[in-house]
């Protein structure tokens, strides 16, 4: 159900970024479809009532000094939040990028209308 | 010797955010920045040359996988590399000269090196999610630089690249979340294991679906190609040279052949997908170009035409493999494929550099206002000639060479109607070759062009190495060099999913 709602936001990411005309609801678009995949990612790793993935002296085996098996039973995956932290860094460099080349656009032909920007074709 | 694999990666990032620096001391520095870039690109060359025919695994951080980060050095990313450095070393000094019409080179520079050092990180990493990060490193230097003039047409342009280029790469991330939520795994080699392990269930279907799209989006692969068009000829010259002779094949096919071959494992139906999709291409490509009117937007359809060769023979390939099994025939139509990737690298970045030089001198890039330029542009002139040539495929230049091996590929293998296309499409690459000499080299000088020189020093430099190059590339067929140079690439590709098997066995040694 979660993953069904969050393929939903990718689509509507995706359906915004390839039919509307504005160049900032282009852009939105694609915002959007990166905020579904961060979201997919992060609930790839996540676990209902979990814990964080820190390891301290209380989650290891008196005795051994082994990891305790509740431990890794309850801990959430911690990968999938560094994944995103560096896809988050990338989205906004891409972002920025994004938004400067639409102010000059702008700049240039004075609207956001893609279908009135069209001095290349063939 | 063995350089360590991070080299590659490491010595254009850290200079690109070095040169910015330089720009705030006037002339001198800019001079300053210019030499230095030029340096990394002939270094990056020269550790290439030097890392031919060696294969090894590089752990980041000593960390050993699958729980680090690792570097794989194997034929098909020296191969690669190889091109990469080559094209990037030309483009480079061409660019010494060439970008003095613009402000900002400094910046310029900058952004040339992310791009370089994006592209030997994709083509080395061994990681699906770093290739994911290098592949938008080279991707945002790569729209930056298509905006680069900042006129309309260049702002368009970027513009539409972008979007669709963003699109591609979210496709990718989307595919690569997959790959972890079904395989537990980042690394190439593990995943790999894993998928053999379980075999292909949907979540991984549609994960390669989605690779087949970003990838293909990042290829330009007809009905992906919409950008193309657009985006490389607005680039400055330099850059179209880098973008359309090895920026669409670093993170399009390479990316592409790589996970398809040596992570999912080649089947017949992605075999068939790879084919129609280079014979779209090749196809529809070449259409599209004959009609063109506009020098460097003919370069650019063409592209797309001759991108559609290299994934044919490479889909051929993994078509008769999955199918028939037969490796000496599949192992034939790989190497055409990455042959021709190699020398439609050199010819077509020569023809952008080319298309400047005249777009240069001239101030157009309209073929129907030039004409009659053979006696003012010679440097010019011949290095295009030799370049078409090479294009069109004429016995002995390099293009003949990897067209004729396909057509033998895909003869042996039956497929003849493939063979009559490659052949038919090569007419097709003849008649536009021969309007862009008829329209900027012969005819009638105009009045207005009586007064125009050529330019000389590091652009012509870069040009005469590729003609060089476009001539002698024959020879890596020569056994000696091909068992070095051409063979382990088409090697990796055929053993498709042992890889895995490899790299892991690799990485014990270290």
């Amino acid at each position: 159900m979660h993953y069904a709602l969050c393929f939903l936001l990718f689509v509507i990411g995706l359906y915004c970024a390839v039919t509307k005309k504005n160049m900032v609801k282009i852009v939105i678009g694609i915002i959007v479809m990166e905020y579904a995949v961060n979201l997919f990612l992060i609930m790839l790793g996540y676990r209902l009532g979990g814990v964080a993935p820190i390891i301290d002296k209380g989650q290891l085996e008196s005795g051994t000094g082994q990891i305790a098996a509740s431990f890794i039973n309850s801990s959430v995956d911690p990968l999938p939040q560094a994944l995103v932290l560096t896809a988050i860094v990338i989205s906004l460099g891409s972002l920025a990028l994004m938004i400067s080349i639409c102010i000059r656009t702008y700049e240039k032909y004075g609207t956001f209308d893609i279908t009135q920007i069209r001095r290349l074709k063939g | 010797m063995s350089i360590p694999l991070p080299v590659f990666v490491a010595v254009p990032l850290v200079t690109a955010f070095l040169l910015p620096v330089f720009s705030s001391l006037g002339r001198k520095g800019k001079a300053v920045a210019t030499v230095l870039a030029n340096m990394v690109t002939v270094s990056l060359l020269v550790m290439a040359v030097a890392s031919i025919g060696q294969s090894r695994v590089y752990e980041v951080g000593k960390w050993s996988i699958p729980l680090g980060i690792n570097l794989v050095l194997d034929g098909l990313s020296s191969l690669l590399l190889l091109a990469i450095s080559i094209v990037s070393a030309a483009a480079m000094l061409f660019s010494a000269r060439y970008m003095e019409q613009y402000t900002a080179k400094a910046k310029f520079l900058c952004l040339f090196l992310l791009m370089i050092a994006g592209m030997n990180g994709v083509v080395l990493s061994g990681d699906i999610f770093n290739l994911f990060v290098f592949l938008e490193i080279a991707s945002l230097a790569s729209y930056a630089l298509v905006g680069f003039g900042c006129e309309h047409e260049e702002l368009e342009a970027s513009f539409k690249y972008m979007v669709l280029g963003s699109i591609g790469s979210i496709f990718v991330l989307f595919a690569v979340a997959l790959v972890y939520g079904n395989t537990g795994s980042l690394n190439m080699a593990y995943v790999s294991k894993a998928i053999q392990g379980t075999g292909l269930n949907p979540g991984l279907a549609f994960a390669l679906c989605l690779f087949v799209a970003g990838f293909g989006l990042k290829a330009a692969l007809v009905p992906f190609h919409a950008w193309l068009p657009d985006a490389h000829p607005s680039a400055p010259a330099p850059i179209s040279a880098m973008l359309s002779g090895i920026l669409i094949k670093t993170l399009g096919i390479y990316a592409l052949v790589r996970v398809v071959f040596n992570v999912f494992g080649i089947s017949v139906q992605m075999g068939w997908i790879l084919v129609v999709l280079g014979l779209l291409s090749m196809i529809a490509g070449a259409f599209l170009a004959i009609g063109q009117g506009d020098f460097k937007r003919l370069l650019a359809y063409s592209s797309i035409s001759q991108i559609g060769y290299v994934v044919l023979g490479i889909g051929l390939g993994g078509l008769i493999l999955a199918r028939d099994g037969n490796v000496a025939w599949a192992s034939l139509a790989i190497l055409g494929g990455l042959f021709h990737l190699v020398n439609h690298a050199v010819y077509k970045s020569l023809l952008f550099l080319t298309s400047g030089s005249v777009q240069m001198s001239t101030g157009t890039r309209q073929l129907k206002q030039m004409g009659g330029l053979a006696e003012k542009l010679p440097f010019t002139r011949a290095t295009c000639t030799i370049a078409s040539a090479s294009i069109v495929g004429i016995p002995p230049f390099s293009g003949f060479w990897s067209k004729l091996i396909l057509v033998i590929a895909a003869v042996q293998a039956a497929f003849y109607w493939v063979a009559a296309l490659i052949v038919f499409v090569s007419l097709c690459t003849l008649i536009m070759y021969l309007k862009v000499q008829r329209y900027v080299f012969l005819g009638e000088l105009p009045e207005n062009l009586e007064q125009i020189e050529e330019q000389k020093g590091s652009m012509a430099i870069a040009m005469v190495f590729l003609a060089l190059l476009c001539m002698l590339m024959g020879l890596l067929l020569v056994p000696a060099l091909r068992s070095n140079i051409l063979q382990p690439a088409v090697d990796v590709l055929t053993d498709g999913i042992s890889y895995s098997a490899n790299v892991i066995k690799m990485s014990m040694k270290v």
